[in-house]
C-alpha cells in the first residue's frame, strides 16, 4: 500500500535545514520586563526623547490587554516575565559597520542561510538587511541606494539619524492601541528595517531583511516601516529562520507600510520560522500585525506571503484603501504540517471611491496540522464603486489535517460589488498514482500538485524568490517514500 | 517480454481473477475482450502496481525481472504504460509539467540527461500532431475540463512522448465517436513498433478495425475462456459474449 493515507502523511515528513544555532558571545538582558527594561532597550539604541515616551505609554496601555483568545490557535499562555527582551552579538560597536568589520561567525551563518552578504555586496540585484536576535548586523548597497535618495537601514539607526521622519510615521499604520501585540512589540521593539523612497523614485533594486533568530530564550520584536512617497515604487522582501529548539520562542512583529498619491509598494514573506517537530515541540510564535495605509490617490499596496514556518501563525497582513482608486492585494500560499497551526489572512478596509481589493489564498494542511483563513472585507459609506474580488482555496494532504476559512464582509455601500470563491480539495490516491503510472515518485508528485496549486501566488513573487519559495515547500513536503 | 503465470488477484475478500496465464512477445499486439465487470481493468491495473488489489498466487515476468516486486513509477521507468480507462484531472499542474516530470525521471532512470528545455518543447510539439491536438492543451490543466475524447488523446500523446515498451490500453475507445477513434487509432498504429507491445483492452471489436490484433483473448468471469486470431474478434461480434461463456462451461 505505496499511496494509502499513512503513506502520505509520511512523505511529509519535516526536515529544517535552518535549525543550527550560531556560537557566540552575546550581550543579553536578563529575563523580564518592566519599565527599567524599556528605558535600557532605548538607551541602548540612544534612541531620542519622544521614542521612550512613545514606548512606555504603550506598555502601559499593554498591561491593561488581555491576550486575544478569539483566533483558532491553541497555546499555553506565555510567560512575558521569563524571556529576554534584547540580546545583541556582542563587540558590535555603535551604529553599523561595513561588511569588512562584520564578525566573520556572522557572515557564516548567514552564507549557510544561503545569504551571502559578502558576495552580495559585490553582486548587483538586491540590498539586504539582515536582523540577527536584537540587532542589524550589516546592509548592504547602502551607498548606492542613498544615490537615488533611497534610505534603507535598521531602524534603530534612522531613530538617530531621521528622527523626524520616524516620528512622523511611526505608529500611523498600526497605534500602539491597536491590538495586544501590537502594544507590547510598540513597547520592546529592537530593531527592523526601515526604508524610505522618495517622490518620484523607483527603487533600483529590490530590498530585502532577513531575520534571524539565534538566542535561546529570547523574543525577537521586529518593527518595520516603508514609506513610499508620491508616484515612488518599491518591492520588498523579508525571510525568517529560526534554530530548532524545545522551547517556544516569540516572534511579535509590527510592519507598517505608507503609501502615498501614486506610489506602490510590493511587499513579499518567505517565512520559514522553525516550525517545531513532529510531535509539536518547540516552534516559533509568530504573532505578527502588519498593515498597509494606501493613504494617496492611485495607489497600490501587495502583500505576498509563503509561510511555511512557525509553530504558530497568527498573522492578517492588511491594506487600508483610504486613497480614491486606490488597490490593495494578498496573496498567500500557507503550508502547515504536523502539529504547526496557522490562523491567517487579510483585512481590506475600503475607504476611498473606487477602490478595489483582490484576496488569493491558498491553504496547505498535512499531517495533523489545522489551516485557518479568516479575511474580512469592509466597505465603508463613502467607498462608492469598491470592489473586492476573494477566493481561499485549501489543499489537504491526509485525513488528520483541517482547513477552516472564516470569511466577515461588513458592507456600508450599495454600490461595492464583492465576490468570495471558496473551494477545499485533496490530494486523491488515484491522482498519485497516475502520477506514478508516469513515472514521477509520490514524493514529486505532492511537490508538483502543491506547486501547481500555488502558481497563481508564485507568480506574485519576485523571480529569484519564486524559486526559493518553490523549493522551500518541496524541502517541507520532503520525506522518505516508504 | 511479458508473461503472466495463473495470476490469482482479489479485491477486499471478493476473487477477481481467477487464473489468468498469457505470453506476450516483442512487437506483438494483444487484445483483451470481454464484458463488463470480468476483470479487464483489474489485470490492468495489477500489471501497472495499483494499491487495493491483492496477488493471491501467480507470477508476472517482464523481461526477466518478477514485476510484481517493482513500485508503480520503478514499472513506468522500465517501460510499462497504462492508457487509463478513466484519466483523472490533476488542477493546478498542466499537462507539459506532467510530460516534463514524467520524462525526465524515465530519462534519469536510464542515465540520460534531462532534455533542454527547447528539447523538450519541440519533442513534444512534434508528438501533438501524431493525435491531432492541438498545442494549447499543452498548456491546460491535466485532463481538466478535457472531454472524454479529450482525454483518451491525451493519454495517447503522453505515451507517444514517454516511448514505453509495453503499452496497457484500457479502454481507449470507450466513448469516442468514430471520427476521434479513427485518430487514436491512426495515433497507435504510429506507435506500433517491434520493441513495442501493446494490449488493447476493449470491450467491443469495432476498434479492432482499426488496430489489428496479433492475438485476441477473451476475458470473462476473471478467467481468459478463448484466445485466437484477429477473427477471434469478428466471431464474439457476430455470437456476442454468451457464446464464449457456454464455451467456457463456467
Ligand atoms: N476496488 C474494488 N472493490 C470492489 N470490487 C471491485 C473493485 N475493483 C473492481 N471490482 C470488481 O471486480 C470486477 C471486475 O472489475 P473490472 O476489472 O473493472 O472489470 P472490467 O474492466 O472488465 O469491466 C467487477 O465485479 C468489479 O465490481
Ligand atoms: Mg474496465
Amino acid at each position: 500500500m505505496s499511496t494509502s493515507t499513512q503513506e502520505i502523511e509520511k512523505l511529509i515528513g519535516q526536515d529544517y535545514k535552518q535549525g543550527f544555532v550560531t556560537d557566540l558571545d552575546a550581550d543579553t538582558f536578563p529575563p523580564g520586563l518592566n519599565e527599567d527594561v524599556i528605558a535600557a532597550i532605548s538607551a541602548k539604541k540612544k534612541e531620542p526623547e519622544f521614542l521612550l515616551e512613545w514606548r512606555l505609554k504603550a506598555y502601559r496601555h499593554w498591561l491593561t490587554l488581555k491576550s486575544p483568545e478569539w483566533a483558532f490557535v491553541k497555546f499555553p499562555p506565555i510567560d512575558y516575565q521569563a524571556m529576554s527582551y534584547y540580546s545583541a552579538p556582542k563587540d558590535k560597536g555603535d551604529g553599523p559597520k561595513s561588511i569588512e568589520e562584520v564578525d566573520p561567525k556572522l557572515l557564516e551563518t548567514y552564507k549557510k542561510l544561503g545569504i551571502p552578504l559578502a558576495e552580495q555586496e559585490r553582486l548587483a540585484g538586491v540590498a539586504v538587511d539582515a536582523i540577527f536576535d536584537s540587532v542589524s548586523v550589516a546592509t548592504t548597497f547602502k551607498e548606492k541606494l542613498a544615490e537615488a535618495g533611497v534610505i534603507f537601514c535598521p531602524i534603530s539607526e534612522a531613530v538617530q539619524t531621521h528622527p523626524e521622519l520616524v516620528q512622523q510615521y511611526l505608529g500611523s499604520v498600526v497605534p500602539v492601541s491597536d491590538n495586544y501585540f501590537a502594544a507590547l512589540n510598540s513597547a520592546v521593539f529592537t530593531d527592523g528595517s526601515f526604508v524610505f523612497i522618495p517622490k518620484g523614485v523607483r527603487c533600483p533594486m529590490e530590498l530585502s531583511t532577513y531575520f534571524r533568530i539565534n538566542a535561546a530564550n529570547t523574543g525577537q520584536f521586529e518593527r518595520t516601516l516603508i514609506i513610499a512617497e508620491e508616484s515612488s515604487h518599491v518591492s520588498y522582501l523579508e525571510g525568517c529562520t529560526a534554530p530548532m529548539r524545545d522551547e517556544n520562542q516569540l516572534h511579535a512583529a509590527v510592519v507598517e507600510l505608507v503609501a502615498l498619491d501614486n506610489a506602490e509598494i510590493k511587499y513579499s514573506t518567505v517565512q520559514n520560522w522553525y516550525p517545531g517537530d513532529e510531535n509539536g515541540v518547540g516552534g516559533i510564535y509568530n504573532f505578527v500585525t502588519k498593515r498597509g495605509d494606501c493613504r494617496g490617490q492611485n495607489s497600490k499596496i501587495s502583500w505576498t506571503q509563503v509561510e511555511t514556518g512557525s509553530a504558530i501563525t497568527w498573522k492578517y497582513p492588511s491594506c487600508v484603501l483610504t486613497g480614491d482608486n486606490s488597490v490593495g492585494e494578498f496573496y498567500s500560499v500557507a503550508l502547515t504540517n504536523n502539529h504547526q497551526q496557522a490562523d491567517t489572512g487579510t483585512k481590506m478596509i475600503h475607504i476611498g471611491k473606487n477602490t478595489r481589493s483582490t484576496i488569493i489564498s491558498k491553504g496547505i494542511s498535512a499531517g495533523k496540522a489545522q489551516n485557518i483563513y479568516r479575511g474580512l472585507v469592509k466597505v465603508l459609506k463613502g467607498a462608492e464603486n469598491a470592489r473586492n474580488y476573494t477566493q481561499c482555496d485549501s489543499l489537504l494532504i491526509g485525513d488528520k489535517c483541517g482547513a477552516h476559512t472564516f470569511p466577515y464582509m461588513e458592507i456600508r455601500q450599495p454600490t461595492a460589488q464583492v465576490e468570495h470563491e471558496a473551494s477545499t480539495s485533496k490530494i486523491s490516491e488515484d491522482q498519485l498514482f497516475y502520477c506514478m503510472q508516469r513515472g514521477i515518485s509520490a514524493e514529486d508528485a505532492v511537490c508538483m500538485i502543491v506547486n501547481g496549486f500555488c502558481k497563481e501566488v508564485f507568480k506574485e513573487l519576485p523571480m529569484e524568490f519564486a524559486v526559493e519559495a518553490q523549493a522551500l515547500l518541496g524541502i517541507s513536503l520532503e520525506g522518505s517514500v516508504g | 517480454m511479458l508473461s503472466i503465470e495463473n495470476l490469482h488477484v482479489s479485491v477486499g475478500d471478493k476473487q477477481i481473477l481467477k487464473g489468468i496465464s498469457l505470453n506476450i512477445g516483442h512487437g506483438e499486439v494483444h487484445a483483451i475482450m470481454g464484458p463488463n465487470g470480468s476483470g479487464k481493468s483489474t489485470l490492468a491495473h495489477v500489471l501497472a502496481g495499483r494499491d487495493g488489489y491483492t496477488v493471491n498466487s501467480g507470477t508476472v515476468r517482464y523481461n526477466g525481472v518478477d514485476l510484481l516486486d517493482l513500485a508503480p513509477e520503478e514499472r513506468a521507468r522500465e517501460g510499462v504504460f497504462l492508457a487509463f480507462q478513466y484519466p483523472v484531472e490533476i488542477p493546478g499542474v498542466s499537462n507539459i509539467v506532467l510530460l516534463k516530470a514524467a520524462l525526465n525521471s524515465i530519462r534519469k532512470h536510464k542515465g540520460l540527461d534531462e532534455l533542454d528545455a527547447m528539447d523538450f518543447i519541440s519533442l513534444v510539439k512534434s508528438k501533438t500532431k501524431l493525435v491531432d491536438m492541438d498545442e494549447k492543451f499543452l498548456y491546460r490543466a491535466v485532463n481538466e475540463g478535457f472531454s472524454g475524447g479529450e482525454k483518451k488523446r491525451n493519454e495517447i500523446l503522453q505515451m507517444a512522448v514517454l516511448e514505453p515498451r509495453l503499452a496497457i490500453l484500457d479502454e481507449t475507445d470507450s466513448g469516442l465517436d468514430i471520427d476521434a477513434i479513427k485518430i487514436v487509432s491512426d495515433g497507435v498504429n504510429a506507435l506500433r513498433s517491434e520493441d513495442r507491445s501493446i494490449v488493447l483492452v476493449t470491450h467491443y471489436q469495432r476498434l479492432l478495425d482499426y488496430i489489428k490484433p496479433d492475438f485476441v483473448h477473451v476475458l470473462a468471469g476473471g478467467r481468459i475462456v478463448k484466445s485466437g486470431d484477429a477473427s477471434l474478434a469478428l466471431e464474439l461480434e457476430d455470437r456476442g459474449y454468451g457464446w464464449v461463456q457456454q464455451h467456457a462451461g463456467a
